[in-house]
């Protein structure tokens, strides 16, 4: 137990008339840690990172960052965090390092050594070839890359990234991942972000699912995965009925013959798959087996799948919007 | 559902060790409002100076209402009474050229919000109203800036090279400062770039009007005259006129007088003293607006 703690949430509150946004939120993120906060759209993630950000006064309830409390402190906690928000942020007539250096300014660097950090970061975010172009003529996943940057120019100790990936494509998005794992390796920062790409949480060491303000589950990736326990096991068959009550009766685990098959959960899937081929007596055409993914730990917790949480209009995982 | 097992005490609730040492130490208020001010300062100049065609292209209204409108009324006036006329237009011409990049400089701050840069401005460490007066002070140089290449034209309209012109310029940084306040103050209740852009042109077409810019203003009926002594820009324009080397207040016969409070003409300080308030007027209802935390 480090006893650092970079965030600290107690009963955190945010009430727009009678809209609930945040509801009581506890939360603690020890420090050096990267923490998911995960939700779909509207669950009262960006809320909650604007409370923490001293942008939006909470309601109620009390919290803690980088060391100092968001509402008696304000301008500690400024100086304390790095921020990314959802949208582009950057003064699309100045270069990218005009942009840091206003940075810079703004948080009262001396010259020289603003000077050297933003090279440095120029440098880890692999911009320094186009520091002098206008940040107008960058593509979406340089600028983000650049909203990182700017982000740790004043040596934060906890940076929030609000959806650091939205907007961007399949590639970009990964890019920017081994950017942020990256800068982990290099410098010590808890690193606080939201998302509703329920791959990207894989990334964390401790994430939370949040859904209609409240907090629904806390733990690591592989823990939340843990709970929903088994791996799935797909059986395309002669005879879908027959096998799934061959399997309810000969391996006492719950089966359901539905359109794309028998569905089964079983800990150990593959292990399961030739003892479950041997006991069947109808032919078996095809047998996938697939671990739990955070989508299966997100419908356990909210009796819901994020993309129908998301609504149609906003796929997790369709084209980019 | 949080871990309540990694709370520490209050006393071990720091992040990791070593911030850089300056982060550490906040710095003196005063010291970070200037600097804050010189900033945002710099960002509105670098970006007025980026823009060249937009300067070009700022340049070319004045110049219509100089040379066009003039020439245009060739026609309809005498010889004597066209070389009147350009040089009573002159003020409001300078006026004219001022207002674009301050009214530009309210819209910036329209589309900073909804790019999101004004959220990052925000979540900086530095008091509000330093980020407005930085910004306003950067719109009242651009504005500047547009009022000095006008008055170098000041010869076309009997304007001579005079000391004097310092004086008027002062008067257009100030002028200008006021407009960039009430863009910012506008711009700060207005969140919408649409809206805004209709909210400018709708204002600013009855108040060039009514100010005495384009024509004497003194000589209209009742109301209107009302509205002429409420105008501001009235005061500006006139302010500009009476400062203004050359004999551009005599121009026009007797017609271009100033405007008068119940028989009263308030004095040129009186004058910019009255510009000088409003600007910060608007600065004060704009920093209260923009103070507010949702």
């Amino acid at each position: 137990m480090s006893g650092r703690t970079a965030v600290l949430v107690e009963g955190l509150r945010k009430t727009y008339g009678t809209h609930e946004a945040v509801v009581d939120l506890d939360l603690s993120v020890a420090a050096g840690q990267t923490y998911g906060f995960l939700g779909p759209n509207g669950a009262g993630k960006s809320t909650t990172i604007g409370m923490l950000c001293t942008l939006i006064r909470p309601s109620a309830g009390r919290a803690e960052v980088a060391g100092h409390d968001i509402s008696r402190e304000p301008d500690a906690v400024r100086r304390g965090i790095g921020l990314v928000f959802q949208e582009s942020t950057l003064d699309g007539e100045l270069t990218a390092e005009e942009n840091l250096r206003f940075q810079a300014d703004l948080f009262g660097m001396p010259r020289p050594l603003a000077r050297r950090t933003i090279a440095d970061l120029l440098d880890l975010v692999e911009l320094t070839p186009r520091k002098d172009s206008p940040v107008r003529t960058y593509s979406g996943g340089m600028r983000r890359r650049l909203e990182i940057a700017r982000g740790l120019l004043h040596t934060p100790r906890v940076l929030f990234l609000d959806e650091p990936t939205t907007g961007l494509d399949p590639q970009t998005r990964v890019a920017i991942w081994e950017h942020l794992h990256r800068l982990r390796a290099e410098q010590e920062i808890t690193v606080f972000l939201t998302t509703h790409h329920l791959e990207e949480a894989e990334h964390c060491d401790r994430m939370a699912i949040m859904d209609r303000g409240q907090l629904v589950v806390e733990g690591t990736p592989a823990g939340l995965k843990g709970v929903v326990g088994a791996d799935l096991v797909v059986l395309r068959t002669g005879d879908d009925a027959e096998a799934a009550r061959a399997v309810r009766e000969r391996f006492g685990i719950e089966a359901e013959a539905g359109a794309e098959g028998v569905r089964l959960r079983t800990p150990d899937g593959a292990g399961f798959v030739p003892r479950l081929c041997a006991e069947l007596t109808v032919p078996v055409h095809a047998v996938t087996v697939t671990p739990p993914t955070l989508d299966d730990v997100f419908l356990h917790y909210t009796g819901r799948t994020i993309r129908e949480a998301d609504g149609p209009q906003q796929p997790a995982f369709g084209p980019r919007r | 559902m949080a871990q309540t097992d990694v709370h520490g005490p209050p006393t071990t609730k720091t992040g990791p060790p070593g911030p850089a040492p300056w982060a550490a130490r906040p710095d003196r208020a005063f010291t970070r409002d200037l600097r804050t001010v010189k900033v945002l300062w710099r960002r509105e100049t670098i970006r007025f100076g980026r823009n060249k065609l937009r300067i070009a292209m700022g340049m070319v209204t004045p110049l219509m209402f100089l040379l066009v409108l003039g020439t245009g009324l060739n026609s309809a006036l005498s010889e004597d009474s066209l070389r009147d006329f350009r040089a009573f237009l002159f003020p409001g011409v300078v006026l004219l050229s001022v207002q674009a990049p301050a009214i530009a400089v309210g819209a910036s701050i329209v589309w900073d919000r909804r790019s999101g840069f004004l959220r990052q401005m925000l979540v900086a460490p530095v008091r509000r109203s330093a980020i407005l007066v930085g910004t306003c002070l950067g719109g009242a140089t651009s504005g500047a800036a547009y009022g000095v290449l006008v008055l170098l034209l000041g010869p076309v309209a009997d304007v001579p090279y005079r000391p004097g012109l310092l004086l008027v310029l002062l008067q257009v940084v100030l002028v200008s400062f006021a407009f960039t306040a009430l863009g910012v103050a506008a711009a700060v209740c207005i969140r919408r770039p649409e809206t805004f852009q209709v909210a400018v042109s709708l204002c600013m077409m009855p108040l060039f009007f009514l100010s005495g810019a384009m024509f004497p203003a003194d000589g209209l009926p009742g109301w209107l005259g009302a509205a002429v002594r409420l105008n501001p820009l009235t005061y500006a324009v006139d302010a500009l006129r009476r400062t203004m080397p050359g004999d551009g207040s005599a121009a026009m016969g007797d017609r271009a007088a100033s405007p008068d409070w119940w028989g009263w003409t308030p004095p040129v300080l009186v004058e910019t003293g009255l510009i000088a308030a409003l600007a910060v007027l608007a600065l004060a209802v704009a920093t209260r607006r923009f103070s507010r935390v949702e």
